[in-house]
């Protein structure tokens, strides 16, 4: 082992039935380092992330750890936590109905007996040193999604980890969460802990991260220092192929405000029991919009009222100048309205069921009970949207919930597309799927507007929604504020629009 | 040579996965204890009734004959576990209520009529709408109050033989008529018993369920995710509801077959724990008892092999009250051996078994 190493993997393999995970793959984490583990779906991080944990068992391979002679061998996730090897999740696993310092104590007795008030005083103190505002006794459930990341990361720490692995800790905080998140972990390093960092974020990656280890088909491509890397250069990597079409997408975007045709879907006043204010919406052939607003500025909520998917309250809707009636989803869907949901795990897959149960939910449901398709129909269908999206599953028989997230994203999305829906919602579709990926999907809209589709288009990343929208409806507090267009399309007026400040008009 | 071991092997392995696997080791497992014990259990006799109509007898016979009311209810058990993640516990308390009504309509109020009051058939289907309807009680329990299923069915356990009591009077009316024994019996002239065709028609009608429907997807796309589901435009509080109505039927054929074999009720006895035996049979079948995916044909084939289970202990003349004790050991280690943790480590310790051969047969 080298001198200032604290992990070492060398030469790992895994594989699973059909899938070769991980061949040859060696990883370096050094203390006082915050190492992004980067690669597209289907890399192999999570399988590595899950080797080093002890969920799977690695097939081939050496694991150092500084302090320990020889190879050490990990064969669960207990064995990992004793070793000093903490993980923090995209999901938090800690339990919402129990209090702060019962999370951050649960679990690891010190003989039996628990003084509830010596425990609540560890608890503050260790809060209070990683700067965590929230007090002991709070119920987790209380806190925001953010603070309870934090919670389980003052766990790990607590329990002296020396590798800290942060898988996707950032997907649903917003910018000053993530940028606490970063403070929290820049601490971390001064104490010398070795952070590895699982992201999809290259803004991210360039703002805290040292080094960059990339993996790409289950091998690894190369580690390299951050200075050394342009971001280009690592998306390349990744990809395993220049990336210049990137930059190419759109920009020849037609503007739709002033035609005077009758809109795909119009609606009036509508509103939700989720708390927005009534709010006016069209859309019309072939356009491309989208909501943007910081997190839980009411977005999602909007296209959920849509949709139909929350209760709608009041409203006047019009679908090509036809007065419909939708207060749930399938009337939504019967007119033509189709919708990604945002999350993805709890909204959007069924995950024991197959690939191609799951590309034929949506159009299964509006054909009816009574008339379901035929095995071989259905293995049609999922072939081609399998073929189309090119997702990556072993057969359309795999249960959904083994596929990676990408490629998980990629399944609804042929769902929906299968409905051939002349209205198609996109809510966060890029959220945690790899950059190639990410283009894949913004071309596809594009495509697909062009080909005459509506599409609402929601992301967290502006750069991304100014590459595929023509129009932006800005929300603020639930409340739509602002509705920008062509030259007004710049990140610039975005911000100031969310931010409420003045907005430049000439 | 060795590539045809490989595939051997992972054909094993792949069978110890296979969720039919461990019905069909429990059955073989039975049926060689009893070819050993006493061979004669496997004799099928055709014999004579008291009536001179032929009639095949033997254990086998029986098995498949007093199977029939649990499968039954085993599959509807499984379509109400897949949706919504829990059990009905209260079938055998409304086997007591719809084989009562089928008696109040047969009989009226006599105890003893010369003539049916109504023809079978109408008194059949009265009784299905009555225990289809004490199922939509269950369901909207389940489904629109959100209870647990146990909690909720718990109600009409605890009342059910009471409302079956209270439908006669109290009273145990008795059917004179033939052609009504017909059904949990002999048709005179067919050697094999009627609840066994009655079994068949069943799985036929659930067979053209799954397939000329979308019951299956619906039900278990609910029970995995709800959310989801609601999403893609289901409704899955109908889809719950609708489980325990269907549940409903098949509690009120398994009663009409079970009064008829008696031609009578006892509101205390009749279908007495069979509940658990159906509870069981989904489990046997490999179905996760909290929801999701489900397999009908193993659950049916689980059904069977419980009954085989009490049929061999009835051989062997355990007394009916201790009858339970023999069967939770037998369960216990059936249960066991289905649990995932368990199959996993078997399958591994057979990979290493082969895998130690192919290294002594290099040698």
């Amino acid at each position: 082992m080298q001198e200032r190493s604290l992990l070492e993997m060398r030469g790992i393999y895994k594989s699973f039935p059909g899938v070769k995970a991980l061949r040859n793959v060696d990883f370096t984490l050094r203390a006082g380092e915050i190492h992004a583990l980067m690669g597209e779906n289907g890399a192999g991080k999570s399988t590595l992330i899950k080797v080093l944990t002890g969920v799977h068992i690695k097939d081939e391979g050496n694991i150092f750890l500084k302090g320990h002679d020889g190879p050490v061998q990990i064969h669960s996730p207990q064995d990992a936590q004793n070793l000093g090897i903490s993980t923090v999740y995209q999901e938090i696993s800690l339990c919402p109905n129990l209090s702060v310092a019962e999370n951050i104590y649960l679990g690891r007795g010190e003989g039996n007996f628990v003084s509830w008030k010596e425990m609540n005083r560890k608890a503050e103190k260790l809060l209070d040193s990683l700067g965590i505002a929230v007090g002991p006794t709070a119920q987790l459930a209380s806190c925001s999604i953010a603070v309870q990341q934090m919670i389980a990361i003052a766990r790990a720490v607590d329990m002296d980890c020396s590798v800290l692995i942060l898988d996707e800790p950032t997907s649903s905080l917003d910018e000053s969460e993530v940028a606490r998140l970063f403070d929290l972990m820049r601490q971390l390093r001064e104490r010398g802990t070795g952070i590895i960092f699982v992201t999809h974020f290259l803004d991210q990656v360039y703002e805290v991260c040292d080094r960059i280890t990339v993996l790409r088909d289950g091998t690894l491509v190369g580690e390299y220092e951050i200075e050394k890397l342009p971001r280009v250069q690592l998306v390349s990597k990744m990809l395993g192929k220049e990336l210049d079409d990137m930059a190419d997408i759109k920009n020849d975007i037609p503007v739709f405000t002033d035609r005077k045709d009758t809109p795909v879907y119009e609606a009036k006043g509508l509103c939700s029991t989720e708390g927005i204010k009534p709010f006016d919406f069209t859309i019309r052939k072939g356009e491309v919009n989208g909501f943007t607003g910081l997190l839980g500025s009411g977005r999602s909520e909007c296209v959920r009222a849509i949709f139909g998917a929350d209760k709608v309250t009041s409203g006047k809707v019009k679908m090509d100048g036809k007065d419909v009636d939708i207060t749930k989803p399938i009337d939504a869907m019967k007119n033509g309205i189709a919708y990604l949901p945002e999350d993805r795990k709890r909204d959007g897959i069924v995950g024991d069921l197959s690939v191609r149960d799951n590309i034929i939910l949506a159009l299964q449901v509006i054909k009816g009970f009574f008339k379901p398709f035929t095995r071989a129909q259905a293995n049609k269908f999922a072939d081609e949207y399998i073929k189309l999206l090119d997702i990556k599953t072993a057969s359309v028989n795999t249960p959904i919930k083994s596929l990676s997230g990408g490629n998980q994203q990629k399944v609804i999305l042929g769902r929906w597309l299968l409905t051939h829906p002349k209205y198609l919602i996109l809510d966060e579709p890029t959220r945690g799927i790899d950059v190639g990926t990410k283009v894949d999907i913004q071309k596809l809209v594009l495509k697909l507007a062009s080909e005459g589709m509506s599409v609402t288009f929601i992301s967290s990343e502006t750069d991304e929604m100014l590459r595929t929208c023509s129009r932006l409806l800005v929300m603020r507090d639930r409340k739509l504020v602002g509705e920008l267009t062509g030259d007004e399309l710049t990140q610039n007026t975005i911000m100031n629009t969310i931010a409420g400040g003045e907005r430049n008009d000439g | 040579m060795t590539a045809e071991k490989r595939k051997e092997g992972s054909f094993l392995s792949g069978l110890l996965r296979n969720q039919i696997f461990i019905p069909i080791a429990a059955l073989l497992l039975l049926a060689v204890f009893n070819l050993l014990a006493d061979p004669s259990f496997f004799e099928v006799r055709l014999g004579y009734n008291n009536a001179g109509s032929p009639v095949l007898s033997g254990y086998l016979i029986t098995i498949i004959d007093c199977g029939t009311e649990l499968a039954i209810l085993a599959i509807g058990m499984t379509l109400v576990t897949a949706a919504s993640k829990g059990q009905d516990i209260s079938v055998g308390a409304a086997i007591a209520i719809s084989g009562s009504v089928l008696l109040r309509i047969l009989c009226g109020t006599e105890s003893r009529p010369e003539s049916l009051h109504a023809p079978i058939i109408v008194a059949f289907l009265i009784s299905c709408l009555v225990a289809m309807a004490f199922g939509a009680f269950n369901g909207v329990l389940v489904a629109f109050f959100r209870i647990q299923p146990m909690v909720a069915t718990l109600i009409l356990f605890t009342a059910g033989r009471s409302i079956a009591a209270w439908i006669n009077n109290n009273e145990l009316p008795i059917v004179t008529d033939e052609t009504f024994a017909w059904f949990g019996n002999y048709i005179p002239g067919i050697p094999i018993p009627t609840p066994v065709f009655i079994g068949i028609a069943f799985f036929i009608l659930t067979w053209a369920l799954l397939k000329f429907t979308n019951l299956g997807l619906y039900v278990q796309s609910v029970g995995i995710n709800e959310q989801t589901s609601r999403l893609n435009g289901l409704n899955p509080e109908i889809i719950k509801l609708g489980t325990y109505v269907l549940l409903g039927l098949c509690v009120a054929v398994a009663g009409f077959i079970k009064v008829s074999r008696l031609s009578t009720i006892n509101y205390s006895v009749v279908a007495k724990d069979i509940e658990m035996d159906a509870i069981l049979a989904v489990a046997l079948g490999g179905n996760s008892l909290s929801g999701g995916k489900f397999n009908m044909k193993t659950s049916v084939l689980g059904a069977y092999v419980i009954q085989f289970l009490t049929t061999t202990l009835y051989k062997f003349n355990v007394k009916s009250d201790a009858l339970s004790a023999y069967k939770a050991v037998v369960v216990i280690l059936l249960v066991v051996l289905s649990a995932p943790v368990v199959r996993e480590k078997i399958s591994e310790l057979f990979r290493k078994l082969t895998a130690s051969g192919k290294a002594d047969a290099k040698a």
